[in-house]
């Protein structure tokens, strides 16, 4: 039933673009059918699949080293007031500084290559994956910490057996945020300096007039991120359902 | 189990400026004290300073064991949610005290407290797979588990059916002997049926409530616990007697 609604949905997307094509009569370099893109994409794949594995590897690094990054800071915030009283108000004001206009920055500190990228979606993705985990780790129900007081909980101890599990699906919020900012991140990067990646493809083909390679990459990227979005979304589901007790067989 | 002291509490607290209560009390050493009183007027606070939590007021008085030593984890802690983690087994729940000290659990004893309790069977299942009364019987096991000469429990069966509440307080009163209990209730009947002494905390003091002459376990036939509790009710009503 699902696949039949995903497929309805893409042809109905389709019949609206082709609509969109007959009824403008624009010219292919100005908006191509999806047919000519489907043969674009078919006729560049292997460009295509080499820059799109460059994408996909910034995005899942960038992905793996924000969460890292932010999980640990949130522990620390968790663990320490005066941590807390210190670096909440920075995190608030980093995240007034637009990441975008960092790019150029990030690229002639880390270069062209993969690594700025990488940082970019990492600067991304840190605080909404910070943010949710803390909130997780600090919203325990106070009969719990009452609980542990009279049991002689240690601070650690009770990180771990109790904040930590109670603020997995806070987490799992946090990366379904964080797989939907880290290839934007990754592709801006790919725009203010690169010689690999879909961003790249894009501008390249933007610039030589292949507007059609354009959309196939586009259309590639997009796909990308919602075959990311959907395995942290199942990522998400068990780490809610670890927390509340439920079997993962079940549903 | 080290030989249960008594404790004595003597002071005011005060909330917000306000004086919510101005009381002594004594929890005889190895019986069971049942604290009464209207909502709100700090039965559970009285419960919260012993065991040393956060009240959000200022208490200003003294609380001492009979035995002149600290009380510092020697009271174990039992609340009307039954707080069991919902990540965890029933067996690892009732292992939690020892988690969270840092030690390792001893297996043996919690699975022979789960068999006292008559959850055995489920010693695998998570806290969602339990019925209330399961619940509330595994947060039992927890607590003795914890092994504390002392057992404050904050009104653990008002959640409970009818049945299951009468079930659970036979259970605990058997569970709990020896120790030095005290149990924050709303409820008049559970409280006659348990009681070694029954204390109603108002704002203007703390006054002892006759018992009845039998020991508790009582019956919930008993002529005189019935009659104990009516009176008790219509006190807590405001009933002139």
């Amino acid at each position: 039933m699902r696949v039949l609604d995903v497929v309805l949905a893409v042809a109905v997307g389709l019949g609206l673009w082709q609509g969109l094509v007959i009824l403008t009569d624009a010219p292919h370099f100005i908006l191509p059918s999806p047919l000519r893109v489907a043969q674009a994409m078919w006729h560049s794949r292997a460009v295509i699949a080499e820059n799109a594995l460059v994408t996909a590897s910034e995005v899942a690094l960038g992905l793996v080293f924000g969460s890292l990054l932010g999980v640990a800071t949130a522990i620390q915030l968790a663990l320490s007031r005066s941590a807390e009283r210190i670096m909440l108000p920075i995190l608030v004001f980093t995240q007034a500084v637009p990441v975008f206009a960092l790019a150029p920055v990030l690229t002639l500190w880390f270069g062209y290559g993969m690594g700025s990228k990488i940082v970019m979606a990492v600067l991304i993705i840190y605080f909404p994956v910070t943010s949710a985990f803390y909130d997780g780790l600090t919203r325990v129900d106070q009969g719990y910490r009452d609980l542990a007081q009279s049991m002689g909980a240690g601070k650690y101890e009770f990180l771990r057996q109790i904040q930590i599990p109670n603020a997995l699906p806070s987490l799992g919020t946090g990366l379904k945020l964080a797989a939907v900012y880290a290839p934007i991140g990754a592709v801006i990067g790919e725009w203010v300096g690169a010689s690999k990646g879909l961003g790249y493809l894009m501008l390249l083909a933007n610039g030589r007039a292949k507007i059609d390679l354009m959309f196939a990459s586009l259309i590639v990227l997009a796909c990308l991120t919602v075959l990311l979005h959907i395995a942290v979304g199942w990522l998400a589901i068990r780490l809610a359902r670890y927390a509340g007790g439920e079997s993962p067989r079940r549903g | 189990m080290n030989q249960p002291p008594g404790i004595r509490l003597s002071g005011r607290h005060k909330l917000n400026g306000q004086l919510l209560f101005s009381a002594e009390l004594d929890l005889p050493a190895a019986r069971w004290t049942c604290l009464l009183g209207r909502s709100g007027v700090g039965k559970s606070t009285i419960l919260r300073l012993i065991l040393g939590l956060e009240t959000g007021g200022a208490f200003e008085g003294s609380i001492t064991a009979t035995d002149g030593a600290p009380l510092d984890r020697r009271i174990g802690y039992m609340a009307q949610s039954d707080l069991l983690l919902p990540w965890l087994s029933v067996l690892e729940n009732i292992c939690i005290g020892a988690r969270l000290r840092g030690v390792s659990p001893d297996l043996h004893r919690a699975r022979a407290l789960l068999d006292r309790v008559g959850l055995s069977d489920r010693a695998a299942a998570k806290p969602a797979a339990l019925s209330g009364g399961m619940r509330q019987r595994a947060a039992l096991a927890r607590t003795l588990m914890e092994d504390r000469p002392v057992v404050f429990l904050d009104e653990p069966f008002s959640a409970l059916d009818a049945g299951t509440r009468a079930d659970m307080q036979e259970l605990a009163a058997e569970m709990l002997v020896g120790r030095t209990v005290l149990l924050v209730t709303h409820d008049p009947a559970e409280a006659t049926r348990l009681a070694d002494q029954i204390v109603v905390l108002s704002s203007d003091g703390a006054q002892h409530w006759p018992v009845p002459a039998s020991p508790p376990l009582r019956s919930l036939h008993d002529p005189e616990t019935l009659a104990c509790q009516s009176r008790l009710l219509d006190h807590l009503r405001g009933v002139p007697a």
